[in-house]
């Protein structure tokens, strides 16, 4: 059944903008994405929308709607009331381009910062041989779409400007804690993580996995790990005293 | 249809933010749900227990029903000559102890602390009492933030010493649960045994969730098939961790529900009802 749905839009760019109302059909099925189209083909031709798949898969669409960081694809109208004001903006976490389209590169600048995954010297590249029991906590972190709305709702970066330089984000702590558990990956970055990724900032508060459209356990399964790990290395005596007596392989 | 410019009042960015080029969005947050409503019940929840816990643990009465060995969890060890004659499971190491001093010092501040520590706990208290942020995407209040990157914050990681003490008492708990299957008679089964049981194992499962101990299990391992008895316990522990926060919050419910009636049949309010002796 359509009906007539009111909409606040963020329009503007890095100098100033406003939330603009619009009124705006909305038919039996569609997801935000759709109504912000028909905004484009009908009353605003030039709001700028960064969008691609349509389907949850490329984490391009992502903003907020009604404050919750969530892709614009995947937020269906049926949840929503039909006498509901809906207010879509940009992230707000990440510079503006334009309308809804935010500058990103943050993030590609922290990816940077982790360095890939290193092989064991001795072993040829072909000869990797792992047990699926042991890769399998890794695979998890993979199907991670890079949408950033983890990013964009931690508060440490969202709040705090200041800390975007020596924090990398639950997204990249995520990705350092992937290789750390990684069964073949020769690198020590549990030191990095504290120090250089600025795991210390985290505070566990859990939104970047109420977020994640993956449904990723992000703070549970990766970032919580890599606290123990750090805490392994640099808080326990015991296990410190462990490895030094037994000799046994820190990891 | 419509389109037109609303008269949203717009509060004042950060310089920072600002500077960086972000949309300047009216106010803390566009959030339109309830979001206050989490952080309102965990505190209420949070009050609840630390003042009630604070006032029986200070209290010295009403802990020890002598007839079926109901001790309190509030009250084990006991372990000074204050306490009331069968109730020093452990022995009596210290002398009389003054009145404002509780008679469970020896476990309350370690139990303390491992909660305090939790992951569960600091997601919740970090939250709602700090509100480091009050909700997601709702701007915490204040200007500077560094987390647990420095003191005294940074104290959380000790947080796997005092699940080693916990599981220590959690066992003196169990000892303390099965003393309690007496009577005048000798053996004996009231609905106190039962609450005593369901705080002992959800105690337990509270414990066996914690991360520290999915860590020390098996999580710090980067080959799982070459441990496959930590692996299996790992993958165990996981299965509980998953629930953590519930376990956290049932504990609470049945640490005050066992104390609770433990001082109600100490007190006399009612007589416990005896299945057996």
């Amino acid at each position: 059944m359509a009906y007539d749905a009111r909409f606040k839009v963020w329009r503007g760019d890095a100098e100033s903008g406003q939330l603009c109302d619009f009124t705006v059909e909305v038919n039996e099925g569609e997801v935000v994405l759709d109504i912000i189209h028909r905004l484009q083909a009908t009353q605003a031709p030039d709001l700028a929308v960064r969008w691609n798949c349509k389907a949850g898969k490329c984490g391009s669409c992502s903003a907020e709607i009604n404050g919750h960081p969530r892709l614009l694809c995947m937020t269906r109208m049926s949840t929503f009331a039909e006498d509901e004001t809906i207010t879509v903006t940009p992230m707000r976490t990440f510079p503006v381009i334009r309308d809804l389209v935010t500058d990103v590169s943050f993030n590609y600048e922290k990816a940077r910062e982790v360095p890939a995954f290193t092989p064991p010297q001795d072993v040829a590249a072909g000869e990797y041989r792992m047990a699926q029991v042991d890769v399998q906590r890794s695979q998890e972190f993979r199907k991670c779409i890079e949408c950033f709305l983890c990013q964009d709702t931690c508060h440490v970066v969202r709040d705090h400007e200041d800390n975007k330089r020596s924090f990398a984000g639950p997204r990249f702590l995520m990705r350092v804690a992937e290789l750390e558990m990684h069964p073949l990956d020769a690198a020590d970055r549990v030191p990095a993580a504290q120090e250089e990724h600025g795991l210390g900032y985290c505070n566990i508060t859990k939104c970047c996995t109420e977020v994640c459209p993956e449904g990723i356990h992000i703070t549970d399964n990766a970032l919580i790990p890599m606290k123990e790990r750090v805490a392994d290395r640099k808080y326990d005596p015991v296990v410190w005293l462990g490895n030094k007596l037994f000799r046994r392989d820190k990891r | 249809m419509t389109a037109n410019v609303s008269e949203t009042p717009r509060a004042p960015l950060p310089e920072s933010a600002e500077r960086a080029g972000r949309a300047q969005l009216p106010g803390k947050t566009l959030r339109t749900d309830r979001w206050w409503l989490q952080p309102t019940l965990t505190v209420a929840g949070l009050a609840v227990f630390v003042i009630y816990a604070g006032v029986r643990a200070f209290m010295g009465a009403y802990y020890w029903v002598p007839a079926y060995h109901y001790l309190t969890p509030f009250y084990s060890p006991c372990t000074t000559a204050s306490c009331a004659p069968g109730s020093q499971h452990l022995g009596a190491w210290f002398g009389e102890f003054p009145a404002w001093l509780p008679y469970g010092i020896i476990a309350l501040p370690f139990l303390l602390v491992f909660r305090l520590t939790c992951y569960y706990y600091r997601k919740a208290y970090y939250r709602s009492v700090w509100f480091s942020p009050p909700a997601c995407a709702v701007a915490e209040p204040r200007a500077k933030y560094t987390g647990e990157t420095r003191f005294p914050l940074i104290v959380q990681n000790v947080h796997r010493y005092f699940f080693y003490v916990a599981a220590l008492l959690a066992l003196l708990n169990t000892y303390d649960a099965i003393m309690a299957f007496h009577s005048p008679s000798g053996f004996g089964f009231g609905l106190g045994n039962l609450i005593l049981l369901l705080n002992v194992v959800m105690l337990w499962a509270y414990t066996l969730s914690c991360h520290s101990c999915r860590h020390a299990t098996g999580g710090r391992l980067r080959h799982f098939s070459r441990h496959p008895v930590r692996y299996w316990m790992w993958t165990q522990v996981s299965k509980l961790n998953t629930r953590h926060m519930q376990f956290a919050w049932i504990t609470i419910g049945t640490l005050i529900l066992a104390d609770l009636y433990v001082m109600l049949v100490s007190a006399g309010a009612f007589p416990d009802p005896r299945f057996v002796g």
